[in-house]
C-alpha cells in the first residue's frame, strides 16, 4: 500500500479546543463535583511545628463531636499499611529513604505533616473535629539551610544518623583529570553559584480525592485529581496491600498538575483505606493552605557552576556541585529530579568529554519537593544561561555572539553529546536568529546605549536564553540506567465502531493539555476523517487500562506516536478487507482521504464507513481474519525528544524603587512538527509566564523555625494576567526524526527558557551599576538592595 | 475554608443593627460586603459567634452634593464611590483611590464604611480620608457622633468605634480642584499596597496620606508642613517617613518601606503639582 502525503489538512490547524466549553461554563466535572450520597469527609490534623515528637494525640473531644464517625492518630492507623509511602526513584544502591508514613506516628517532620485524622459526616463537623484534636508535642530543632542540613549539626530522622539523601556523580571525561586540565588551561573561567528558590505549583484545581466501596466483593473505585492514574493504582495497590485489580482509579477533569498531582499522597491512601475499614464513600478536598503546605513543592536546588573556556570563548570544560533540598521525606520522584538536568547543563552548546558533575541531596523539615514543570531541567538551563551571560561579560562579548560561539552547527545533527545521549534534531543559529529578529535585537542594543548613562532611573535590559529540553520521557531502557522505578512506553487502542466513528484510548492523562483535541486531529489526519468522529478515552483504568500517563512532555512524543501508529495497524487491515472485497491486490490500494481506491482503476473505491461495517457484520471477511477494525500498540521511544529554542525578555528597571517591568517578551520554541499551532501557544505562553513567576514572583518562604510564610495565595505571589506582558511567539520547525510524525514535546519549554532569560535581563540592565548577580524572586526590595550593595551603600 | 459556626441575624436599619450588637455584645461582628471579615473567618482568624448582616441596609448606601464636602453613606459599595460623579467632580481622589482597591469582584461587594471601620493600615481609603480631612459619623445607643479621620486609627485593626457603635456616614470636604495623585506601589494589581501615597495639593497646602506604613494609616503632617514653609517638592518629600513606623514583611524591610515612602510621595506631590 501507498499512504498518501497528501494531508487532509487537520493537523497543524489551529483547532478549537473541544475541552473548553465545559471548563469554561463549568459544566466539567472535577472529583470535588462528583455527588456520591453518604460520603464521609476525611480532615487532617497537621502539624504546626516544623520538627516535633508527637507525646501524645488524645482523640475523645473530637470524637464526642456531633457528626463524627472516627478520629485516629497515626499508631491507630500503623497497621493499615503495607508499606511506607512510595519513592519510585531509589537513585543510588545507598540512598537513604525515612520510613514515610501517611499520617505520622512518632514525630512530625514539617509543617503540615498530617498527625491524626478526622472522618465525619460533612465537611464542616470534619473541620471542627480538627481543632478539638489535642495533640502534645515536645518542639525538636528544625534545620531548613541546606548547607546547615548537610552538615548534620541537627540530624532530622534518628534512624538515618545524617541528613544526606545520596550523592550522584556523573563524571565524563575524555581521559582522567580532562576537566581539572581544562579549567588549568582555560583563557577564560567563571565560577558561579545560584540558587533555585522553593515554589508552590498551585494548581488551579487544588487536589481531590474520592475513594467510592463498591458493592460486595471488595471492589474499590478512586476518584482522584491526579495527573497519573495508573501509576497510582499500583502504589496505591501495593502501599495497602490490596489486590491491583479490585481497584480502578479514575481521574475526572483535573484542573492543572504541573507535576504536583504527579505522586501518590496520604489524602489517596487514606481515603481508600477509610473506605475500606469503614465500607463507605470517603472524600477529601485541599484547601489553598493545605496545598502549600502538603502538596509537592518544586525546585529548591544550591548551584554551583564552573565554566572553562578557550580564548575565542568556546567551552572546554564544565563543573557542576549541587546541593539539593528533598524536603522531609522522599516523595514518588524526589530524589530523581535533579538527574533529570544532570544531562543539560552544557544546554545547546558543543563541549569536550570534560564534564564533572555531583549533586548531594539532603532531607530539611520542609514539605517535600517533587517534580515540578520541567523538573531539573529549568534548574540546569538557568546556571548554564546564567553562566554563559557571566563568561560573556567576563570575556567583553555580546551574549548572543558567545552563543552562537558554541552552538552545536546545525550540520552536525544528529549530535552525539559528550553524555553519550543522541540529540536527534536541532538548529539553534536558526531559532536565535529569528527570536533576535523578532525583537529586534540589534536596535535594542543601541537603544540600551543611549538609555542607560550614569543616573538614569529606569536602565533598560536584555536577556536571553537558549535551551534544549530532554524530554518525551523516555525510553524505557534509558530510565532503567537512572535506576527509575518504570518504563518510559505508552499505550493505545484505536477502534472503529461499525457506523465509522472512532474510539481512541489512550494512557495519557490529560489535566489541562488538550490531548482530546490534538488526539483526535491525529486520528482524523491518519483516517481521513473528521475530528467530530473521534472520540478519545482516557484517565479511567477501567477503560484505559494501560498507560504510563502524562508527565515530562511526553504525551504527544510518545503516547500520541502510539495512535498514530496505531491507526496504521487500523488501516493496514482495513486494505486486507477492502482488497477482499474488490478482489483487488492489497498492495494495488491506496487509502486516501478516507478511502481505498485500487490503483489506475479510481472506479474501484471503498470508503471506510463499509469496511467499518463488514468488519463489524463479520459477514464476509477474509479466511482466519478477526471480526471488528480495533488495534492497539504499546510504543517504547527510541529517544528522548529534544525539543529547543530561544527566548529574549526586555527589562525595565527602575532604580529608585527596584521595580522590575516586562517590555516585551519573545519565544521562538521548535517542538518539531505542530499538531494544533494554538495549543502550542497555549502552552508556551502558560509555561513562559511560569517561568518568570520564579525569576519575578514566587517563592515559598520559611523561617529559620522551619514555618511556611507563603501558606496562602496572599502571601505566595502567583502572578495574574493584569501582572504578566503578552508573550509574542515564533517558531521554528525542526522535525524529529524519531517518530513518524516529527513531534517533540512543548509542555515545558516555555518554563524552561523564560526564567534565565528574564533574570539575564535584569542583570543586564544594573550590569553598568556593579551588578553581576540578582537572587530569584527579583522583588522590587530585592532589586533595589541589590543595587544599593554594588553602589556601595548600606542596604 | 470552612469558619467556625456562628448566628446570623439580619438588620434592615441601623437602628435594628445597633440594638442587635449591643444585645450580643462583643461576640457579634457586624457584616457588611464580607470582603475582610469573611476571608478572616474561613481562616478561621476571627470566630465571632453572631454575624449581624447589614447588607440591606438600603438607606446607608448613597453619594450626596452637601455643599462645601460630600457625604457617602457607609454602605457604599466601592464600585458606586469609583463611578459616582459627585465625587468624581468633587473629590476625584477618592474616586481614584478606591478604582484601586482589589479587584473589580471585591470592589462590587465591599463597601467603603466596612473598610474604614476594618481599619486595615494596608487598605487604601483608610489613609486616603485621612489626606482628604474626612470626617466619620458614627451612630450609637444614645445617637450620633463625628469622629475626625485623624482621630479614628488607634492601632492594627482597630478604630475609636465602639463595640455598640456603626460607622454610618463619611464627609469628605471638596477638593476644590487641587490637584492630587494616588501613588500604589505593590507586585501584583489585586493586592494590598506594600507601600502606597494618596496626595493633593494646591500651591503650599497639602495632604499627604500614607497606606501600609504603620500599624495605623499615617497622615505625613512633615510633608504638608514643610511645603508650607516653601520647601521643595524634593526636600518636603524626604519627610515621608517622618511619621511613620513601618512593619517588615514579604514584600518590604521597613527601610525599604521608609524609602519607597519618599519616593512615592515626591512623585505624587510633583504629579499633583502637573
Amino acid at each position: 500500500m501507498t499512504m498518501t502525503d497528501q494531508p487532509t489538512g487537520v493537523l497543524g490547524s489551529r483547532m478549537l479546543r473541544r475541552e473548553d466549553p465545559a471548563l469554561l461554563t463549568g459544566e466539567a466535572r472535577f472529583t470535588s463535583d462528583i455527588v456520591v450520597p453518604g460520603a464521609l469527609h476525611l480532615a487532617l490534623v497537621r502539624s504546626p511545628y516544623a520538627r516535633a515528637r508527637i507525646l501524645s494525640v488524645d482523640t475523645s473531644a473530637a470524637a464526642a463531636l456531633p457528626g463524627v464517625r472516627a478520629v485516629y492518630s497515626g499508631a491507630d492507623l500503623a497497621d493499615l499499611w503495607a508499606g511506607p509511602m512510595p519513592c519510585a526513584w531509589p537513585v543510588t544502591d545507598d540512598m537513604k529513604n525515612p520510613a514515610h508514613l501517611p499520617v505520622a506516628v512518632t514525630q512530625a517532620n514539617h509543617v503540615g505533616d498530617g498527625v491524626a485524622c478526622v472522618i465525619a459526616e460533612s465537611a464542616e463537623a470534619a473541620r471542627d473535629a480538627v481543632e478539638a484534636v489535642i495533640v502534645e508535642y515536645e518542639p525538636l530543632e528544625a534545620v531548613t539551610d541546606l548547607e546547615d542540613a548537610l552538615s548534620d549539626r541537627v540530624v532530622i530522622h534518628d534512624e538515618l544518623g545524617t541528613n544526606r539523601s545520596y550523592t550522584w556523580d556523573l563524571k565524563i571525561e575524555e581521559t582522567d583529570g580532562a576537566c581539572d586540565a581544562a579549567f588549568a588551561a582555560a583563557a577564560y573561567s567563571v565560577k558561579e553559584r545560584y540558587v533555585q528558590q522553593r515554589l508552590i505549583p498551585a494548581a488551579m484545581e487544588p487536589r481531590a480525592v474520592l475513594a467510592v466501596p463498591q458493592p460486595f466483593g471488595g471492589d474499590m473505585t478512586l476518584y482522584s485529581s491526579t495527573q497519573v492514574p495508573h501509576i497510582l493504582k499500583v502504589m496505591t495497590a501495593l502501599t495497602l496491600g490490596i489486590p491491583e485489580h479490585q481497584l480502578r482509579v479514575i481521574a475526572p477533569a483535573v484542573g492543572g498538575g504541573f507535576g504536583s498531582k504527579l505522586n501518590v499522597y496520604a489524602e489517596e491512601l487514606l481515603c481508600v483505606a477509610l473506605a475500606r475499614r469503614h465500607a463507605l464513600p470517603v472524600r477529601w478536598t485541599e484547601t489553598r493552605s493545605e496545598g502549600c503546605q502538603a502538596t509537592i513543592h518544586g525546585r529548591g536546588q544550591i548551584q554551583d557552576i564552573e565554566l572553562a573556556a578557550d580564548a575565542d570563548g568556546r567551552l572546554t570544560g564544565l563543573r557542576v556541585r549541587l546541593i539539593g533540598d528533598m524536603g522531609a521525606y522522599l516523595q514518588l520522584v524526589t530524589p530523581g529530579v535533579p538527574l533529570l538536568g544532570a544531562f543539560l547543563y552544557a544546554g545547546v552548546y558543543e563541549l569536550p568529554k570534560a564534564f564533572d558533575f555531583s549533586c548531594t541531596s539532603v532531607f530539611t523539615n520542609m514539605t517535600p519537593t517533587d517534580a515540578y514543570r520541567g523538573a531539573g531541567r529549568p534548574e540546569a538551563t538557568y546556571a548554564i544561561e546564567r553562566a554563559m551571560d557571566a563568561l560573556a561579560t567576563e570575556i567583553g562579548i555580546d551574549p548572543l555572539e558567545l552563543r552562537r560561539r558554541n552552538f552545536i552547527p546545525v550540520d552536525k545533527f544528529p549530535y552525539e553529546a559528550y553524555t553519550g545521549l543522541v540529540y536527534d534534531s536541532g538548529n539553534h543559529d536558526g531559532a536565535a536568529t529569528l527570536a533576535a529578529e523578532m525583537v529586534g535585537y540589534t536596535d535594542l542594543r543601541e537603544r540600551q546605549q543611549s538609555q542607560n548613562v550614569p543616573g538614569a532611573t529606569k536602565r533598560l535590559g536584555i536577556g536571553l536564553s537558549t535551551y534544549f529540553e530532554m524530554c518525551g520521557l523516555a525510553p524505557s531502557r534509558v530510565l532503567a540506567s537512572l535506576n527509575y522505578g518504570a518504563g518510559g512506553w505508552e499505550a493505545a487502542t484505536v477502534r472503529v465502531l461499525p457506523t465509522n466513528k472512532v474510539q481512541v484510548v489512550t494512557g495519557t492523562s490529560p489535566h489541562g493539555q488538550g490531548h482530546e483535541t490534538a488526539w483526535s486531529m491525529i486520528v482524523a489526519e491518519k483516517l481521513g476523517i473528521s475530528p467530530d468522529d473521534v472520540d478519545v478515552l482516557h484517565s479511567d483504568t477501567a477503560i484505559a487500562p494501560l498507560g504510563l500517563d502524562t508527565y515530562g512532555s511526553r504525551s504527544l512524543s510518545v503516547g500520541g506516536v502510539a495512535i498514530a501508529m496505531t491507526c496504521d495497524k487500523v488501516i493496514d487491515k482495513a486494505q486486507q478487507i477492502a482488497a477482499h472485497l474488490l478482489e483487488a491486490n492489497p498492495d494495488d490500494l491506496e487509502f486516501s482521504h478516507g478511502q481505498f481506491t485500487v490503483a489506475g482503476s479510481p472506479d474501484r473505491a471503498m470508503p471506510l464507513a463499509a469496511i467499518a461495517f463488514e468488519a463489524f457484520t463479520a459477514h464476509n471477511l477474509p479466511d482466519g481474519m478477526e471480526p471488528n477494525l480495533e488495534a492497539h500498540t504499546t510504543y517504547d521511544p527510541p529517544n528522548f525528544s529534544w525539543p529547543f529554542g530561544t527566548h529574549i525578555c526586555v527589562v525595565e528597571v527602575d532604580t529608585e524603587t527596584g521595580e522590575v517591568e516586562v517590555l516585551k517578551y519573545v519565544a521562538v520554541d521548535d517542538c518539531g512538527n505542530q499538531v494544533n499551532p494554538l495549543i502550542v501557544d497555549g502552552q508556551v505562553h502558560g509555561g513562559v509566564i511560569q517561568g518568570l513567576a520564579q525569576a519575578l514572583f514566587e517563592e515559598a518562604v520559611y523561617d529559620s523555625d522551619g514555618n511556611l510564610r507563603t501558606s496562602t495565595l496572599a502571601e505566595y505571589l502567583v502572578p495574574a494576567a493584569s501582572d504578566v506582558p503578552p508573550v509574542i511567539t515564533g517558531h521554528t520547525i525542526t522535525p524529529s526524526p524519531t517518530n513518524q510524525l516529527g513531534v517533540k514535546g512543548v509542555g515545558e519549554a516555555g518554563t524552561i527558557a523564560a526564567t534565565p532569560a528574564v533574570i539575564n535581563a535584569v542583570v543586564d540592565a544594573l550590569s553598568g551599576l556593579g551588578v553581576r548577580n540578582v537572587p530569584m524572586p527579583a522583588s522590587p526590595n530585592t532589586v533595589w538592595s541589590i543595587i544599593n550593595a554594588a553602589q556601595g551603600g548600606s542596604q | 475554608m470552612i469558619p467556625a459556626a456562628f448566628d446570623y441575624v439580619r438588620a434592615s436599619s441601623a437602628e435594628e443593627a445597633i440594638s442587635l450588637i449591643g444585645q450580643y455584645g462583643d461576640d457579634a461582628k457586624l457584616l457588611a460586603g464580607g470582603h475582610s471579615l469573611i476571608p478572616l473567618m474561613k481562616l478561621r482568624l476571627a470566630q465571632p459567634t453572631v454575624l449581624v448582616d447589614i447588607g440591606r441596609v438600603s438607606d446607608l448606601s448613597y453619594v450626596r452634593d452637601a455643599g462645601d464636602h460630600v457625604a457617602i453613606g457607609a454602605l457604599t459599595r466601592h464600585m458606586d464611590v469609583e463611578n459616582s460623579p459627585v465625587l468624581r467632580e468633587h473629590v476625584p481622589l477618592l474616586a481614584h483611590a478606591t478604582s484601586h482597591v482589589g479587584d473589580p469582584q471585591v470592589r462590587h461587594r465591599g463597601t467603603i464604611g466596612g473598610s474604614l471601620a476594618h481599619a486595615d493600615p494596608a487598605s487604601d481609603l483608610p489613609a486616603t480620608t485621612l489626606a482628604l480631612g474626612a470626617t466619620y459619623v458614627v451612630a450609637g445607643p444614645n445617637g450620633t457622633r463625628e469622629i475626625a479621620a485623624a482621630d479614628f486609627y488607634q492601632g492594627y485593626l482597630t478604630s475609636a468605634l465602639e463595640a455598640d457603635e456603626l460607622l454610618t456616614e463619611i464627609k469628605v470636604p471638596k477638593m476644590h480642584g487641587a490637584g492630587w495623585s494616588f501613588q500604589k506601589f505593590n507586585r501584583r494589581a489585586q493586592d494590598w499596597a506594600i507601600v502606597g501615597v494618596a496626595a493633593w495639593s494646591r500651591g503650599s497646602e497639602a495632604g499627604v496620606g500614607l497606606v501600609n506604613m504603620s500599624s495605623v494609616p499615617v497622615l505625613a503632617t512633615s510633608v504638608a508642613a514643610a511645603l508650607a514653609s516653601g520647601a521643595s517638592i524634593e526636600d518636603s518629600a524626604a519627610h515621608a517617613a517622618d511619621e511613620a513606623d513601618p512593619q517588615a514583611d514579604l514584600n518590604a524591610s521597613a527601610e525599604y518601606r521608609q524609602h519607597l515612602a519618599r519616593v512615592l510621595t515626591r512623585r505624587a506631590l510633583t504629579e499633583a503639582a502637573g
